[in-house]
């Protein structure tokens, strides 16, 4: 019979004031994290960030069709479900984002002619979507044990008209803001993975607006890293 | 992907336990598992556990111009996913026909069963009414996807709030959730699914079956009661009973 591993590590990091109003460019709302929820994929994570919410489940490596298999690697598949409604362009363009991210960081040549899926569900929206799809995304492969070459996060920022950079936006600040940017940062020296900007901003907002995303991601994977800790230090 | 096969021993050993009237996980013959229901900070959203099998419900509502036969009804509308995380082999392509019994066991037993009040969904008689989409994804499949289902989508449509809305002489007036407080809808009844495995022509029923007992069983049978003991739904599929 196989033992129940069901150890889900329930942490809240708090960074600065994680409640509204915020003060500018300096926290993000408070997040959480549970691993290993579901029985049947091989790793699942959920990630909350302030009330946006994004379940997780990995399978992989596992077989994979012929029609869709590369010779010396790993065919990585995201596929990533609204609650509403039936998936249109905007998940599509969003899959294609967090899969060329993943691509980049997993250690697809260790398992050629093998698929690994990730599917993503999003279970309550708040603002800053696909940046907490990416970290379920992560601490879901993670969870599976997918071979990785760094870990990885996503940090939204949105600009406001006057040019206040607020981090982790709400629903309502995205509606208001003048530009929302999205980054994918790597854990080992803070590169860029992926970025997906929508708006109006100029050169040197963007490399503000980065500045403060790799700041912001340090808080990130210190995150990931207790919560590891945790779960693992436990038995 | 493909299902992993159930091995001949693995079936052999399920069906001997459940002659002696035993269960792997330690349940008597017509106990159901643990449920655990916890909603989401949306109205409308629920996520049900039943066991290890986990269902994610949404309700949302629309103002559509009405069915032409049905002008002063508002409109239900049901759409049951089996995400692909619920389990390797629910590929787009692959489970069409579980997803088709499933999504019309759901009609039946809520819609036919007339449990939300569709009169009291119609705004204007004959152009506008409202549409109650419900949304039920599986995430993770152990078994009796049909009861953590319908419990998902009872528990949604009790815990909506539509807006509200106040008709005028011609005018109608459709109030954000800051002006008036959101209005919960009308509900008659609440139907929940039952699942029976059987095995043998029915001589071993099992209530609630995991995802190994529904592997090796005969047949399935499902009845939706409600709590004052009315039927709403039978249905009874795989072998006969006796």
């Amino acid at each position: 019979m196989e033992e129940e591993t069901h150890t889900d590590a329930k942490i809240r990091a708090e960074n600065g004031t994680g409640s509204s109003p915020r003060g500018p460019g300096c926290s993000l709302r408070h997040f959480a994290c549970e691993q290993n929820l579901l029985s049947r994929p091989d790793g699942s994570a959920s990630f909350l960030q302030g009330d946006t919410s994004v379940l997780a489940g990995v399978y992989g490596p596992a077989e994979v069709k012929v029609s869709k298999e590369i010779f010396n690697k790993a065919t990585l598949e995201v596929i990533l479900r609204p609650k509403i409604g039936l998936p249109g362009v905007a998940e599509k363009s969003r899959e294609r984002l967090i899969r060329n991210t993943c691509e980049a960081v997993v250690l697809g040549t260790l398992h050629p002619r093998t698929s690994i899926t990730v599917v993503l569900q999003v279970v309550s929206d708040a603002g800053s979507l696909l940046a907490c799809c990416l970290n379920a995304a992560c601490m879901a492969l993670v969870d599976a044990g997918v071979p990785m070459r760094a870990l990885f996060c996503g940090v939204a920022c949105a600009l406001d008209s006057d040019g206040t950079l607020v981090l982790d936006p709400t629903s309502k600040q995205e509606k208001e803001a003048r530009a929302v940017l999205t980054f994918a940062l790597d854990s080992v020296e803070r590169k860029l993975l992926m970025s997906s900007t929508k708006g109006l901003y100029s050169d040197t907002e963007l490399q503000q607006c980065l500045a403060a995303a790799q700041a912001a991601s340090q808080h990130v994977f210190r995150f990931y890293r207790e919560s590891l800790q945790r779960r693992y230090s436990k038995s | 992907m493909k299902e992993t096969p159930l091995s001949n021993c693995e079936r052999r050993f399920l069906l001997r336990a459940i002659e002696e009237k035993k269960r792997l996980d330690g349940r008597q013959t017509y106990d159901y598992r643990n449920i655990r229901i916890s909603f989401g900070t949306d109205y409308g959203c629920c996520i049900v556990e039943l066991g290890k099998t986990r269902v994610l419900g949404q309700v949302s509502c629309e103002l559509v111009s009405p069915k032409l036969n049905r002008a002063t009804e508002g409109i239900l509308f049901f759409n049951l996913e089996l995400s692909q995380m619920a389990a390797p082999a629910f590929e787009p392509g692959r489970q069409s026909d579980l997803l088709v019994k499933l999504n019309r066991l759901m009609e039946r037993c809520l819609r036919n069963s007339k449990c939300i009040d569709t009169e009291s969904l119609c705004v204007v008689a004959g152009e506008k009414v409202w549409q109650i989409r419900v949304d039920l994804h599986l995430l993770n499949h152990d078994g009796n996807i049909i009861d953590a289902a319908s419990i998902a989508a009872i528990v949604a449509l009790c815990h909506f709030r539509r807006p509200d809305v106040s008709v005028q002489g011609d005018e109608v007036t459709l109030y954000t959730p800051e002006e008036r407080d959101p209005v919960p809808l009308s509900i008659h009844h609440m139907p929940i699914c039952v699942s029976f495995a059987f095995f043998q022509q029915g001589t071993y029923l099992l209530v609630d079956p995991n995802e190994r007992e529904e592997r090796v069983m005969d047949g399935l049978l499902v009845i939706a009661m409600n709590k004052h003991r009315e039927i709403c739904t039978i249905q009874s599929s795989g072998s006969e009973m006796q």
